[in-house]
């Protein structure tokens, strides 16, 4: 294993240096939590198309059968993850920012945890055809861990379409609070480098690189005395320095290469994948034990808990459960945020279950609250634009907002917005401009879509009418022709009565 | 002292002459208003202003022969679009029409579809497909929820559903 | 258990307007230690004034918009304004030409555009610009500084005073028997009578650089200046732009006209440069935006300044050039946003 020099890096156009706030969950192992009662598990966890579900209330499943297939190419199934009785095949709450409910497949556990029998490991992947590896890839319901829940297998197939020469893995982890992927790093880096040679093979490439975040030291010492067990010159360690947001895939995919991802498109659009070092981790597992993704580690963290730090979940647990395995409520916990401080979604209970792309539970009090301050209008200071990592201007952004203005929003760059909150924080007004551009997206899409209807409608129409009176014409025109040839004849009949007269004269 | 005034107050009044014989004398594009107007319209095609689609009611309005408010897919905000465009008051829209609806799309039910084809003329935007004895279909992204279809079918095969289509 | 709902970040942002203003006008106060060191406690008396008419104006115009007065006035941002104006305009006026001043400012520069950060144009100078038009022969009073060696009269507080309530004078002094025209009036009124400008600045009232007292405030409004780059409350491309705009010109006109215009020292510590370079010019809300619309911006207001003391019929031409490059802002703006990530322009 290699290591890059940092000084070959670029350099992103913005960000900015946060404090961590990890040390409340890093350091100790990982916990397993115990099995809940209830299992909640929804089938629309990953991006794309919700799971169909395969099974029928009072079913007795395994832990790691699958009770949902997927629905599509973007799609992607899902397993129990633990053994039970289904009690339930209807709509629940979900914590999702777009959606409430979701179809969930309710499980009473037996505790017994019983696995499927029939797991068959891949004893030997490198082996295998690129077709296998990625159908036991989509079989095992593996999605993207670093909290956008991509199908993993949807992507890998872009990636061989598309040609990508680049695959990079992702252990960045940039955002405060979230520890999970350090400590996978820490306690399985032999199994994420296991991981990242099996993805190697399915796409058939001959290079990866692998990112890690400067404040990660332990997790680069683990790294390395992996590689050295079990060396292997493909894979190259790469440090990336500590700024919020490098670790976003079309950001960390500018820092290792210098490309930048086009417009509305993705890294495999200019020869790169970028996958979680979990997604990794999962594929090893899949290949070590044959058993599909039923579980993931989450960091419980926030000094609302007790107990901070990173627990091994199973989807479909309650967050109340997790909580409760931390330790239990402090009295700070005043809010539950899912993921991070600056992406994160605060939910309003703990009932909801925790699912694929549940990478944070973050309970929290008053202390890391924002400011008391109201909200006063932009004074164009342009520190926001100065500190985008994507160089787009949220004051220009902002106002055009304001003013209703969305093809000005178009060209300004408006679906480029990674979300990621850093012109909030520097915003001396304390505007809330990362909600405005979410509410931004979703208001533009919806008025492009009407707009489009009404022209296409308009068209259409116009079409119509346009047909409709040519009809109309011609008819008119071959009616005055019948008429026309209806009355020469009528004269012609006259005439030729007439004739024989005038003959008879004559 | 005197002198500066009279001479601007003249070139004012000038100036204006000007500008009001310029706007008495030339022509007006009267198709560009109308064209305008049609724009901030919903095209739904419907007919439930009083004409017979949505730019034979953009010319009434430019006509001056009807109101802003005559609309209701469109709703109150094309009525304050269309009170900004022409410089009017923002009016409610008119009582003796249905009040605004969430956006439907048609649906024929293929299995009572006799295909007897009565349907294809009424639609303003020729959103259903099919053709004589086979069964029709509306096509969802082309149907604007006019409901002009619903009247004409014999075994009253058509009805209204849910646009759930607009955010994915 | 159920849980607060609220939206992202949900960590502290790291600063806010009210401390940025408070900051700003921080800054300024060892220059205006140096300022009443030099010409007198006037200054002190027109920032008190200045604060106190402008507050008291922006509380009305917030009350005649149904705004929240308690909590906008808690931006501090008319506070700066007026400190600002205080430092532009004379010591010496009557007090109606600081009140008109300081109306034209908020509320005609500000609120009359909706508040802070919807104004185009920056209100001190708007402020500053208005009174310098309507009340030419005021607004050029300005008090000397105290050099010891100056056959000079200088009114005792009472008197001054009296002036500034009144409009009057006690028997034995008239306004200009007080005032005395500033380096730049010299240099202007010098350049009009085809003065070489070494000729010109032999008067003891040039000091080393541009104005003996006037040199001193711009260094400590230089401090100040240094000291908000470096909390990153302004940033380096409007001052930087502003001082190149007005000291390349000057040195290359110094060395083609050989010394009939002054050179770049002269103009850097005299007048308002320093303080526009750094206050006055930075204020956002009015400047552009992107980086390099700043630079232009900037290079533009140093350079208008520079042509109007130079052949221009004010001596001092900053209000002017902020004023005139605010107008240009929207378009400077459109054409220098920066290339967004993934984009091809």
């Amino acid at each position: 294993m290699t290591t890059a020099a940092t000084e070959d890096l670029y350099r992103l156009p913005g960000g900015i240096r946060l404090p961590s706030f990890k040390e409340q969950s890093r350091g100790r192992p990982i916990v397993d939590i115990p099995v809940p009662p209830k299992l909640i598990i929804p089938l629309r966890q990953h991006a794309g198309e919700p799971a169909k579900p395969i099974v029928s209330v009072g079913d007795h499943v395994l832990t790691g059968q699958r009770i949902a297939e997927a629905s599509g190419s973007f799609s992607a199934p899902v397993h129990a993850s633990s053994s039970g009785i289904v009690t339930a095949i209807e709509h629940r709450p979900i914590a999702d920012r777009h959606r409430q409910d979701a179809v969930c497949i309710e499980i009473e556990t037996d505790g017994e945890d019983t696995r499927l029998p029939d797991l068959s490991p891949i004893t030997n992947p490198f082996a295998e055809t690129q077709q296998t590896l990625l159908a036991a890839i989509e079989a095992a319901g593996i999605v993207g861990l670093g909290g956008a829940a991509f199908p993993t297998v949807a992507k890998l197939r872009h990636a061989i379409d598309t040609s990508i020469d680049t695959l990079v893995l992702n252990g960045v982890e940039c955002e405060p609070y979230i520890s999970c992927d350090d400590a996978l790093m820490c306690a399985s880096a032999a199994d994420i480098l296991y991981g990242a040679r099996i993805l190697l093979t399915a796409l058939d490439l001959p290079h990866c690189f692998v990112g890690v975040e400067s404040d990660k030291p332990e997790a680069w010492e683990a790294f390395r005395s992996a590689a050295e067990i079990d060396a292997d010159d493909r894979l190259q360690m790469v440090r990336i320095p500590t700024v919020y947001p490098s670790g976003g895939e079309d950001q960390l995919v500018y820092l290792m290469t210098g490309r930048e991802v086009p417009t509305g498109g993705y890294p495999s659009d200019v020869g790169a994948l970028v996958h979680n070092v979990g997604t990794a981790a999962a594929v090893a597992n899949l290949a070590l034990t044959g058993m599909p993704m039923i579980s993931r580690i989450v960091t419980v963290t926030g000094d609302g808990v007790a107990r901070p730090g990173n627990y091994r979940v199973r989807f479909g647990t309650p967050m109340a459960d997790v909580a409760a395995a931390a330790g239990g409520y402090t009295e700070s916990a005043k809010r539950l945020i899912m993921g991070g401080p600056m992406t994160g979604l605060a939910l309003t209970s703990d009932a909801l279950p925790v699912t694929k792309a549940s990478n944070c539970l973050l309970f929290t009090g008053p202390a890391i609250q924002t400011s008391r301050e109201p909200e006063r209008p932009c004074i164009r200071c342009g520190e926001c634009a100065r500190i985008c990592p994507v160089r787009l201007q949220p004051q220009q952004l902002y106002r055009a907002h304001q003013f209703e203005q969305g093809d000005t929003l178009d060209a300004l760059g408006l679906i480029d917005c990674i979300e990621c909150g850093c012109c909030d924080l520097v915003c001396p007004s304390h505007i809330p401009l990362t909600h405005s551009f979410r509410t931004a997206k979703q208001q533009r899409k919806l008025e492009v879509y009407e707009r489009e209807r009404a022209s296409r409608a308009k068209e259409r129409f116009e079409q119509r009418r346009a047909r409709d009176e040519q009809r109309a014409q011609s008819e008119s025109e071959n009616l005055r022709a019948l008429k026309d040839k209806a009355s020469r004849d009528a004269i012609a009949e006259i005439l030729a009565r007439k004739q024989p007269n005038k003959s008879d004269d004559d | 002292m005197l002198t500066p005034i009279i001479v601007l107050t003249s070139i004012a009044l000038f100036c204006g002459a000007c500008l009001t014989l310029a706007a008495r004398s030339l022509p007006a594009d009267g198709d560009a208003v109308v064209s305008e107007i049609d724009a901030l319209l919903p095209q739904t095609q419907c007919a439930q202003c009083g004409y017979p689609g949505c730019r034979p009611y953009a010319q009434a309005i430019a006509d001056g022969e009807a109101a802003i408010n005559r609309c209701p897919p469109g709703g109150d905000a094309t009525i304050a679009a269309l009170a900004r465009l022409l410089d009017r008051d923002i009016i409610a829209l008119d009582a003796d029409l249905p009040p605004p609806a969430p956006p439907m799309l048609a649906l024929i039910d293929e299995a009572q579809c006799i295909g007897c084809a009565r349907c294809l003329p009424a639609c303003p935007v020729d959103a259903i497909i099919g053709s004589h004895q086979y069964s029709h279909t509306v096509v969802n992204a082309l149907c604007t929820g006019c409901e002009l279809c619903i009247a004409p079918c014999p075994v009253d095969c058509i009805s209204m559903v849910p646009d759930r289509r607009q955010t994915a | 258990m159920r849980f607060e709902a609220a939206i992202t970040p949900y960590l502290r942002p790291t600063t806010g307007v009210g401390a940025m203003m408070q900051e700003v006008t921080l800054s300024l106060v060892p220059a205006i230690v140096v300022y009443f060191f030099f010409f007198g406690f006037g200054i002190l008396f027109n920032i008190v004034l200045c604060i106190v008419a402008c507050v008291a104006f922006e509380a009305l115009a917030l009350m005649l918009r149904k705004q929240p007065v308690a909590s906008t006035l808690g931006d501090f941002s008319v506070i700066l304004t007026a400190v600002l104006l205080a430092l532009a305009l004379p010591t010496y006026l009557p007090i109606y030409v600081t009140l008109i001043a300081c109306a034209a400012a908020v509320l005609l520069a500000k609120h009359a555009y909706g508040g802070i950060g919807y104004n185009p144009f920056n209100p001190a100078m708007v402020g500053y610009a208005f009174v310098l038009i309507s009340f030419p022969i005021e607004m050029s009073s300005w008090l000397p500084p105290s050099l010891g060696d100056i056959d000079y009269v200088r009114p005792s507080v009472w008197e001054r005073l009296h002036y500034v309530f009144t409009g009057g004078w006690p028997d034995s002094l008239t306004l200009d028997a007080v005032t005395r025209a500033t380096p730049l009036d010299m240099v202007r009124n010098g350049m009009a009578n085809s003065e070489m400008f070494a000729e010109i600045r032999i008067n003891p009232i040039f000091g080393d650089f541009g104005g003996y007292g006037w040199e001193w405030l711009g260094n400590f409004l230089a401090v100040a200046g240094f000291w908000l780059l470096y909390r990153g409350i302004i940033r380096w491309h409007i001052p930087v732009a502003v001082l190149a705009g007005m000291l390349l010109p000057a040195t290359v006109a110094t060395m083609t006209t050989s010394g009939a215009l002054p050179g770049p020292g002269f103009h850097l510590f005299s007048g308002a440069t320093i303080l526009a370079a750094f206050f006055i010019a930075t204020d956002p809300v009015s400047a552009a935006t992107s980086p390099r619309g700043r630079l232009i911006y900037g290079f533009g207001i140093g350079l208008i300044a520079w042509c109007i003391r130079s052949f221009g019929g004010y001596p001092d031409g900053f209000a002017f050039a902020v004023l005139l490059m605010n107008a240009a802002v929207p378009l400077i703006d459109r054409f220098t946003a920066p290339r967004i990530m993934g984009h091809e322009r």
